[in-house]
C-alpha cells in the first residue's frame, strides 16, 4: 500500500470540550479498500475523533484531506456530500418505515402522479434497494417489512446498504456488533469484508477486540485523546493491543514528517 | 410454513381493519333497532354532525403521527368562527356586497388560523416546549382572543345569503322530474318542494374534498413520508437530511388550518360565530385518531382510519339520540371503544412478509 495515496487523511486534529482535550493532535491515514480499527478505552477519544470526521463536531485545530484535497466538514450533510457515511451505534433507522423507505429516507425517488404532483415511486425504490442488498449478499425476507420486525443484524445490514446505495466512498462504523448475537455479529463482519473487497475503506470503532482483529487490516490505538500506537493487525497480538490500550505498554507512535509521510509507516 | 404465515397475515390484516367492521355493525344495528335510521336524510345528518370532529381529527392525525399532540384546536374552532363571522358582519355593515363579505370572512379566518399553528410549531420544534404544554397554552390564548373579538357575545346578523351556501346541497333531485346542481330547481309547487331530495350537503363536500387532499399528501408524497419518519425516529429523519424543525412547524400549521376550517364550517352551518364553538369536540377528535389506529407515541396512523374513527363516534351519537337514549351514555360507549381500540392495537402482531 506504500505507493497508494490515502483516501482520507487527518492531520493534527484537536478537539476540546471546555478544559478537557478529548482528541489531542491526532494524525491518521486510511487507504482505499482498507479496514482500520480504532481501539481505546472509554474516554480515549475514539468517538470524538470519528465525529470530527463525520461533521458532528468541528475540530479546534487540524486539517482533513479527502482524496488528497483539503476539505472542511462543518456539518454531517457536508460529510455525506463528499461521500463519508457514518453508521452510528443507534443506526438511526425509522422503525415504523419499511426497508426500502429507510434506504431512501431523505432522498426519496419521486414520480409524477397524473402529471400534476410528485408522489413516492415505491416500485423504483424497492427495486433499487433489492439490487444493493443483493450486491452485498444481504438476506431480508421482504423489503416491505418494517424495520421494527427485523433482527439487529438485519437492521445493521439495512443501515450499511443505505450508505452503500448513496455511494459512500468511505464508511465509519461505530460499534457495529455491539448489540448483536453471535451469529449476527459474524454476518455483519462478513459484510464489512465484502465491502472492503469492493474497495470501500472502513473505520471501525469497537470494544470487541476479537471483532476488530477479524476484519481490520490496521489498528490505531488511542489513550487519553492521543494516538499512542499503530499496528498491522497481522503483526500484533490481542495481548499487546490490550497492553497498549490500558497503558501497561508504552505508546510508540511517531509523528509523520513534513510531507505527511509516516517515517515508520508499516508496509 | 409459508402457507401458515400467509393465513396468519390475512387473519391479522382483517383484524387490523376491525374498525371498518365495527362501523358497519353500528350502522346495521341502529338501522334494525332505530326508527328511520337508515335513510338518506339521517345518514347525511350524521356526516354533517361529524364535520367538526372529522376536520379536527384529520389535522390532529398529522400531529399525532409526528409524536406530538395539538390541544389548541379545541378553541381554535371558536376563534376562527368568531373571526369569520365578525369580518362578514363588519364588511356587510360597511356597505360591501354579501358575496365579498362572505368570501373575505372565510379567507380571513383561514389565514389568521395559520398563525397559532405557526406559533405552536415554533414553540415545539425550535424552542423545545413539550407539545402538550405549548398547545394547551395556545388553547387558552385562542379562547381569550375569541372572547375579546366577539365581546363575549355570539356574533349574529350574518349576511343572509350565507344560509344558501351553508345549508345548501350539492345535488337536488325531484324524482322523475328534474335534477339540479348546487341550487334548488326553480318554480316548484309546494308538493314538489316536499318531495325534493337533497343530496350531499355543501359543508360535507368541502369537508371531504379537503380531507381527501390531505389524505393523499400523507399517504403518497414525500411530505407524508417525512411525517411518518419523524414520528418513527426524529434522529433518523434528521440524519437523513430531513429538515425536521421546519417540517414540524408545517405539521402544526396543517392542524390549525383544519381547526380554522372547522370554525368556518361552523359559521356556515349555524350562521353564527361563538367563542366556545367546537371546544367540546377536542377529545372526540383525539379519540377518533386513536380509534383510527394512530399511536400517541407517533409513527403510525392514517387519514382513512381517522375518518372511520370519527364516523364511529358520529354514528353512535346520532344512533343513541335516535333510540332516545340519554347522551351521557355516549361517553361510556366512546370510552369503551377507545380502550378496545388501543387493546386490539397492542395485541396485534406486526405484519411480517416473507417475499415481495
Amino acid at each position: 500500500m506504500d505507493k497508494m495515496k490515502p483516501l482520507l487523511e487527518v492531520r493534527n486534529i484537536t478537539k476540546r470540550f471546555g478544559g478537557l482535550t478529548a482528541v489531542d493532535d491526532v494524525d491518521m491515514q486510511i487507504f482505499p479498500g482498507e479496514v482500520v480499527g480504532i481501539l481505546g478505552d472509554n474516554g480515549a477519544g475514539k468517538s470524538t475523533l470519528i465525529k470530527v470526521i463525520s461533521g458532528v463536531y468541528h475540530a479546534d485545530a487540524g486539517q482533513i484531506f479527502f482524496e488528497g484535497k483539503p476539505v472542511r466538514i462543518d456539518n454531517p450533510m457536508e460529510a455525506l456530500k463528499i461521500g463519508i457515511e457514518t453508521i452510528y451505534q443507534d443506526l438511526a433507522l425509522a422503525e415504523n418505515l419499511n426497508v426500502y423507505s429507510n434506504i431512501f429516507l431523505g432522498r426519496e425517488k419521486l414520480k409524477k402522479f397524473l402529471r400534476l404532483v410528485n408522489v413516492l415511486d415505491h416500485e423504483y425504490m424497492r427495486d433499487e434497494s433489492k439490487k444493493v442488498l443483493n450486491q452485498l449478499e444481504i438476506d431480508v425476507p421482504s423489503l416491505r417489512n418494517k424495520i421494527r420486525t427485523l433482527s439487529g443484524g438485519q437492521r445493521q445490514a439495512v443501515a450499511i446498504s443505505r450508505s452503500i446505495y448513496w455511494n459512500a466512498k468511505f464508511l465509519i462504523m461505530d460499534e457495529p456488533t455491539a448489540a448483536l448475537g453471535v451469529v449476527e455479529q459474524k454476518k455483519v463482519l462478513d459484510l464489512v469484508k465484502t465491502l472492503s473487497s469492493q474497495g470501500v475503506p472502513i473505520i471501525i470503532i469497537s470494544h470487541q477486540l476479537h471483532d476488530v482483529f477479524s476484519v481490520a487490516d490496521r489498528l490505531v490505538i488511542m489513550r487519553r485523546g492521543k494516538k499512542i500506537a499503530e499496528r498491522i493487525t497481522a503483526r500484533t497480538t490481542p495481548d499487546e493491543v490490550v497492553g497498549l490500550i490500558v497503558g501497561s505498554l508504552p505508546g510508540d507512535y511517531e509523528r509523520p514528517d513534513h510531507n505527511g509521510n509516516l517515517a515508520s509507516k508499516p508496509a | 410454513m409459508i402457507e401458515k404465515q400467509k393465513a396468519r397475515n390475512i387473519f391479522f390484516s382483517v383484524i387490523s381493519r376491525w374498525i371498518l367492521f365495527f362501523l358497519a355493525a353500528e350502522i346495521v344495528f341502529f338501522s334494525i333497532v332505530g326508527t328511520n335510521f337508515f335513510s338518506l336524510n339521517n345518514l347525511q345528518n350524521i356526516l354533517l354532525a361529524s364535520t367538526t370532529v372529522l376536520l379536527l381529527a384529520t389535522g390532529e392525525t398529522f400531529v399525532i403521527i409526528t409524536g406530538g399532540i395539538d390541544l389548541s384546536v379545541g378553541f381554535m374552532v371558536g376563534f376562527s368562527s368568531v373571526v369569520c363571522a365578525k369580518v362578514m358582519v363588519e364588511l356587510e355593515a360597511a356597505g360591501l356586497s354579501q358575496a365579498f363579505a362572505i368570501s373575505s370572512g372565510i379567507v380571513a379566518a383561514l389565514l389568521l388560523g395559520l398563525l397559532p399553528g405557526w406559533v405552536n410549531g415554533v414553540l415545539v420544534a425550535r424552542l423545545r416546549v413539550p407539545p402538550f404544554i405549548a398547545t394547551f397554552g395556545m388553547y387558552g390564548i385562542a379562547y381569550g382572543f375569541a372572547e375579546i373579538i366577539c365581546d363575549n357575545v355570539p356574533v349574529h346578523n350574518l349576511p343572509t345569503s350565507l344560509g344558501s351556501l351553508g345549508h345548501g346541497y350539492l345535488f337536488y333531485w325531484l324524482p322523475g322530474k328534474t335534477f339540479s346542481f348546487l341550487s334548488k330547481p326553480e318554480n316548484l309547487t309546494r308538493l314538489e318542494m316536499k318531495n325534493l331530495v337533497s343530496i350531499i350537503p355543501n359543508v360535507t363536500v368541502i369537508t371531504f374534498v379537503v380531507i381527501g387532499i390531505f389524505a393523499f399528501v400523507l399517504a403518497r408524497t414525500k411530505f407524508g413520508q417525512h411525517t411518518y419518519a419523524i414520528g418513527g425516529s426524529m434522529t433518523a429523519a434528521e440524519r437523513a437530511g430531513v429538515n425536521v424543525k421546519a417540517h414540524l412547524v408545517k405539521v402544526y400549521m396543517i392542524s390549525s388550518f383544519f381547526a380554522s376550517l372547522a370554525g368556518v364550517t361552523y359559521v356556515l352551518r349555524f350562521i353564527t360565530g361563538r367563542a366556545p364553538a367546537g371546544s367540546a369536540r377536542l377529545l372526540d377528535a383525539v379519540v377518533a385518531v386513536v380509534i383510527g389506529g394512530a399511536s400517541l407515541y407517533g409513527g403510525t396512523g392514517t387519514i382513512l382510519g381517522t375518518v372511520i374513527g370519527a364516523l364511529i363516534i358520529g354514528v353512535l351519537e346520532i344512533g343513541l339520540v335516535n333510540l332516545g337514549i340519554p347522551t351521557y351514555n355516549l361517553y361510556i360507549a366512546v370510552g369503551c371503544i377507545l380502550i378496545l381500540a388501543v387493546l386490539v392495537d397492542q395485541f396485534s402482531p406486526e405484519l411480517v412478509r416473507r417475499e415481495d
